[in-house]
């Protein structure tokens, strides 16, 4: 069976039982958490999107102190957020299972850092497990439950997105049958973490962290493959390039230790392994998380040997390896002649235009943008936050001036506004608003800040792939039909200025902006309409009518692409045209039109 | 079996993903090991879609620069950014017809001169075949049958172990019903198209 790594994840943890799984999404982990959802639909499988990661792991917490087989999942930032509830439950432990799934996502293909995730296997003393193929994707989410269950402690499933995004075989095992219903026992002198509660269980969690150093040493997720004297100490995706580097250099010179079970990292077998070598290369993507633990057993066991990893002439901490970059490493470590690949020439080959992702034609977020450029211009300060709308920070919208995480957008506002005395406008999208943007309101309300929160409603969580939040109506679905108001959440926050506009009404939208501008306090203009992208999937949908630029109207002042640009226009020969297939009929560019010469198309040549 | 690399290249919404799928499925069918990464960070709003297919031997899902056995490029300028991916011995597979990113509609850019640069390609791999398989695909039924076209190329090429049968197999089993005659029309097509 062909299997991306997220279907392997997710049915590796059907495989082992799993009953309640909990997610908030976000790439490369989205797929996961896909999977429980449609699963859940037709059984007994709990599944839900949670308002955030940190609520994700608590709900699945609650359902393993009651003995079940819990999994949440995340992408790497998302632990972040998470962090504070992992550290303590890490104290209490959990009496069923809980796997917690973390995708880190080495070169940023789609995050704002590259974070490895390792570290907080160290900060909380839990274990970590680290698949190096699709198929060992799989097993070890299985052994990671059983795992969980023997600890009693949660363990952590950690990738990178080539894992997650990528495809290998499989072979399936039987699906388990699941316990949905299971039962607290009540011990709060175990679980409710007072200071002298925690004396206790710090000291429990130190001899469970021995236990799980035993298990590493004997685990067979860490082996040792060859018997060269040249050590090669490998995690993830580097063990494939490691073992198909070796072979191509046809010697056998290696000693391989292959790290699956990363922490508690296996000392005694790393000792073992390193007594039979005269150096050590650690390959590992990211920081040198296995190059300090080599180092350190080493020193305990009073061994003195060369240890290479990150640093000049060998591996960097930055972005992701690739097999030419292993190889060459080994080859120069091992002092082997080897054939490099030889790419063909192509300096001189014309650039390959960028091409950037925009935001997509009728997306709503363009028309928020547009309109509050027109009102507020260069002259306000504009944080911005995480999702679609990031990527109103291009030209010509130019809306974004500074993102670092979710949530950030709104509580970073009252710090710009106060020490500059601008005018400041942030963005925070409907997910993203109950992800994290409740607390910084409600405290920007409280501490009498000044700006204008934008809360860009589109209805979904675009970027990640259209799941639900706690305000989207899913009542063709049979779910959740009493979504939350996000009016009544930001009245109830305390904000007495609250506007909601449908953004493709551009006047009515610049009027509301100019209106919620003159009001001194933290003001919310709500901008709702659906994302195009969702909105088609959804019953009932219609295309409306393209709109055309009549040539013999246009007067070619370009406001449409120099202030709108939209991908549905295109310039040919000298004039703007519109892609008839590519527009949704949102209209906001006629609105933009000074000659109002961009009109819809007559209902005729539609159906032509 | 030595391995294979394919580096499939395309812009969102061309059907790499599918076309990666059918040719893993077709390998798989063959008793060949498939490894497969993807990588679409933001297709849906504009952006590069990649696929690595990697059939035969060995462990790892990527292919780096001067070693992919095949380069089939959905557009032509997304052939020419991997370039880097090929060597002298690279079979590149190419569509000819441009899919401009939107600052160069919106004339902010530059869109190359898709000839010149193939033909400067040409000399340097084994072999480039570049042809308009977009109108092949409208010829075939529908636009978003490109991916069955460059797929009927790639199987005419005999760059993978993999007979046309296999394809025409995998093409009825795992495309979508509604299309497969569209799709199978578009496979015959690229296959035409490859000489």
């Amino acid at each position: 069976m062909f299997l991306l790594g997220n279907e392997a994840i997710a049915r590796g943890a059907l495989e082992a039982g799993v009953a309640f799984t909990t997610a908030y999404p976000g790439t490369p982990s989205s797929e996961i958490a896909l999977q429980f959802f449609q699963i859940s639909q037709k059984t007994d499988l709990y599944f839900e999107y949670s308002a955030n990661e940190k609520v994700a792991l608590e709900v699945a917490a609650g359902a393993a102190m009651c003995g079940l087989r819990t999994m949440v999942t995340m992408k790497h930032v998302g632990v972040n957020v998470a962090a504070d509830a992992l550290m303590t439950l890490a104290y209490t432990g959990i009496v069923g299972a809980l796997v917690l799934v973390v995708a880190d996502d080495p070169y940023m293909f789609s995050s704002q850092n590259e974070q490895d995730s390792r570290y907080y296997g160290k900060l909380s003393g839990l274990p970590i497990l680290e698949p190096s193929t699709v198929h060992e994707a799989l097993e070890m989410t299985k052994y990671a439950f059983d795992l969980s269950e023997e600890l009693k402690l949660p363990v952590i499933l950690r990738t990178t997105t080539r894992i997650n995004h990528s495809s290998g075989e499989v072979t399936l095992g039987l699906l388990a049958e699941r316990k949905t219903k299971g039962a607290f026992e009540k011990n709060p002198f175990a679980y409710v973490c007072i200071p002298a509660v925690s004396r206790n269980l710090h000291p429990k969690l130190l001899n469970k962290y021995a236990q799980a150093t035993a298990i590493a040493d004997q685990s067979s997720w860490n082996r040792i493959e060859g018997d060269g004297k040249l050590g090669i100490i490998c995690n993830g995706v580097s063990y494939g390039y490691v073992c198909d580097a070796i072979q191509e250099l046809g010697v056998d010179h290696f000693r391989v230790l292959r790290i699956g079970f990363s922490h508690p990292f296996p000392d005694m077998l790393t000792q073992r392994f390193l007594e039979g070598v005269e150096k050590v290369l650690v390959v590992e993507e990211g920081e040198p998380f296995m190059e300090e633990a080599v180092r350190n057993c080493a020193q305990k066991a009073g061994i003195t040997l060369p240890v290479h990893g990150k640093g000049e002439g060998f591996f960097s901490r930055l972005y992701e390896f690739d097999p030419a970059l292993v190889k060459k490493v080994i080859a120069g470590f091992s002092d082997q002649p080897f054939e490099p690949y030889r790419p063909i020439k192509t300096d001189d080959l014309p650039e390959a235009p960028p091409r950037p992702p925009n935001l997509c034609p009728g997306c709503p977020h363009r028309a928020t943008y547009v309109a509050v450029r027109e009102v507020f211009g260069d002259e306000a300060i504009y944080p911005t936050d995480i999702g679609c709308y990031t990527l109103g920070l291009l030209p010509p919208l130019n809306m974004g001036d500074f993102l670092i995480s979710m949530g950030a957008g709104v509580g970073t506002a009252g710090g710009f506004a106060r020490a500059t005395g601008r005018k400041v406008v942030a963005f925070i999208g409907d997910s993203t608003f109950f992800h994290s943007g409740l607390s910084p309101l409600a405290s920007a309300v409280y501490n009498k800040h000044d700006f204008t929160l934008v809360v860009l409603d589109n209805g979904t969580t675009g970027m990640t792939g259209h799941q639900p939040h706690p305000g989207v109506y899913l009542g063709h679905l049979n779910l959740w039909k009493n979504p939350i108001s996000i009016e009544a959440a930001v009245k109830g926050l305390g904000v007495d200025k609250v506007i909601t506009v449908n953004p493709f009404h551009y006047r009515k939208t610049v009027d509301a902006l100019q209106q919620v501008a003159a009001y001194h306090g933290v003001s919310v203009l709500i901008a709702r309409a659906a994302c195009p992208l969702y909105d088609r999937t959804l019953p009932g949908f219609k295309k409306k009518r393209p709109f055309y630029i009549k040539a013999e109207t246009c007067r070619n002042h370009r406001d449409c692409i120099g202030k709108v640009a939209c991908p549905a226009f295109y310039v040919a020969g000298e004039k703007v045209t519109i892609d008839a297939d590519r527009c949704t009929g949102c209209a906001l560019c006629a609105q933009i039109c000074p000659e109002n010469a961009i009109l819809p198309m007559a209902k005729k040549e539609v159906s032509e | 079996m030595k391995t294979i690399r394919i580096m499939i290249v395309a812009v969102g919404g061309q059907g790499n993903i599918l076309a990666a799928r059918v040719l893993g499925e077709a390998a798989l069918a063959e008793g060949i090991a498939v490894r497969m990464s993807e990588f679409h960070g933001m297709a849906q709003r504009g952006g590069v879609v990649e696929s690595m297919v990697l059939l035969g031997d060995g462990k790892g899902y990527c292919i780096s620069d001067g070693s992919a056995d095949v380069l089939l490029g959905f557009e032509p300028s997304e052939t020419i950014r991997a370039a880097s991916k090929c060597n002298a011995n690279t079979v590149v597979i190419t569509n000819t017809a441009p899919v401009p990113p939107f600052t160069v509609a919106l004339g902010k850019g530059h869109y190359p001169d898709v000839e010149s640069a193939m033909s400067l390609m040409a000399g340097r791999v084994k072999k480039l075949i570049a042809f308009d398989a977009t109108s092949l695909a409208l010829q075939a039924g529908s636009s978003l049958a490109l991916n069955m076209v460059m797929l009927g190329a790639l199987a005419k090429s005999d760059a993978v172990p993999l007979s046309q049968d296999l394809f025409v197999h995998v093409i009825k089993e795992k495309t979508k019903k509604q299309f497969v005659d569209i799709n199978l029309n578009a496979f015959e097509m690229g296959m035409r198209a490859f000489s």
